[in-house]
């Protein structure tokens, strides 16, 4: 009897910790509706078939990675090279898993895949402050469940949304709607311009994706990326040997 | 075909990213160095994309005035940085870039 009531108490607090997860996260749907909805009506016209977008959302579960890849369909890039670059956008993900594993270490390995395959930006932003700023997390992975549920529902729904609207309107992709794309990957890059170094990778790398833009299968992407990491990571270290002169020489 | 190549690869190589230190859960310690290099992935991606998707909007360098593309990004940037908010800076930069598109016919 005392148990069942311990069950039902269970129930309730995980399905609790579940409707705050979502909740947690629509702010972050709010900005992901228009980035799912475009991607669905520029898959078409940047030679995505409607299935393989939708797969793509369905599988992948990636907004930039995704967007990434139709730019570089439509401009006749290979598959390893869209491949590669996926991986490269992608990489910023590693950060958050190293940010949460000290708080998940402990669950049953299924839980640990369903929660590295709906580890997206929003999802981060929305359970890093339930994970890592309060204390009881001992149900916190349902809070997680809760918001990549919501995001997931979210993205496939809006995919497919785009996708439908795209063939009703065929003359969306006139409308410069991939201008969401660059919109919100400008609201992404701001916040971080708060030291010298991240300014230097951040300008190191748009002016080498300039210089690089005539080369072959998108690969400047790759290039400007790299260029600008290898500058922000120099000059870190530049600054930092600056700062500490004394302590070097012991 | 292709397309199913493209998923499967895009698929793997996104999944295993977020799920090597999930599946090790040990304690992982990244060298400092590593660390730092990673925190610059994502403004050094992102800006290696909109730089030419603003200045380049329909293949063609557009450094004018009347290009919507780059004076609605530039307004974005500066929404973003007086605000500091993903939302409020898409909703703007979005506005605007419909302004000056449909209500100027840039």
């Amino acid at each position: 009897m005392n148990c069942n009531v311990m069950d039902q108490d269970n129930t309730s607090l995980k399905r609790r910790e579940m409707l705050d997860g979502a909740k947690a996260t629509v702010p972050l749907i709010i900005g992901a509706i228009p980035f799912g909805i475009i991607f669905g009506t520029l898959a078409g016209p940047s030679g995505l078939s409607a299935l393989g977008a939708l797969a793509m959302s369905v599988f992948v579960f990636a907004g930039s990675a995704q967007f990434i890849a139709l730019g570089l369909l439509a401009a006749g890039a290979a598959i390893p090279v869209i491949i590669a670059t996926t991986f490269v956008v992608n990489l910023r993900h590693i950060l958050y898993a190293a940010n949460l594993v000290p708080k998940i270490a402990h669950l049953p390995h299924r839980w640990r895949v369903m929660m590295a395959f709906g580890l997206t930006d929003e999802t981060f932003a929305a359970v890093s402050n339930r994970f890592l700023l309060q204390d009881n997390t001992e149900h916190a992975h349902w809070f997680y469940l809760g918001s990549w549920l919501a995001m997931y529902g979210n993205w496939v729904f809006c995919t497919g949304l785009g996708i439908a609207l795209g063939e009703l309107f065929p003359d969306m992709t006139d409308w410069g709607l991939d201008f969401a794309m660059s919109v919100t990957f400008i609201g992404m890059v701001v916040p971080y311009l708060k030291s010298k170094p991240m300014w230097g990778a951040v300008v190191v790398s748009g002016v080498i994706a300039m210089a690089t833009i005539g080369m072959p299968h998108k690969l400047g992407l790759m290039v400007a990326a790299l260029c600008g990491i290898s500058t922000g990571l120099s000059l870190h270290l530049l600054l930092k040997r600056q700062s500490a002169p004394e302590s070097e020489h012991e | 075909m292709n397309e199913a190549l493209l998923i499967l690869g895009m698929f793997l190589v996104t999944f295993s990213v977020r799920y090597v230190l999930f599946g090790v859960a040990g304690k992982v310690r990244f060298p400092p160095w590593l660390t730092t290099g990673l925190s610059f992935v994502p403004p050094a991606v992102l800006t290696a994309i909109i730089v030419p998707a603003v200045l380049l909007p329909r293949g063609e360098l557009w450094l004018r005035a009347d290009n919507p593309w780059l004076l609605a990004g530039g307004f974005a940037a500066l929404v973003s940085f007086w605000r500091r908010d993903l939302l409020t800076t898409i909703v703007a930069g979005m506005l605007c870039f419909m302004l000056l598109r449909f209500g100027f016919g840039l």
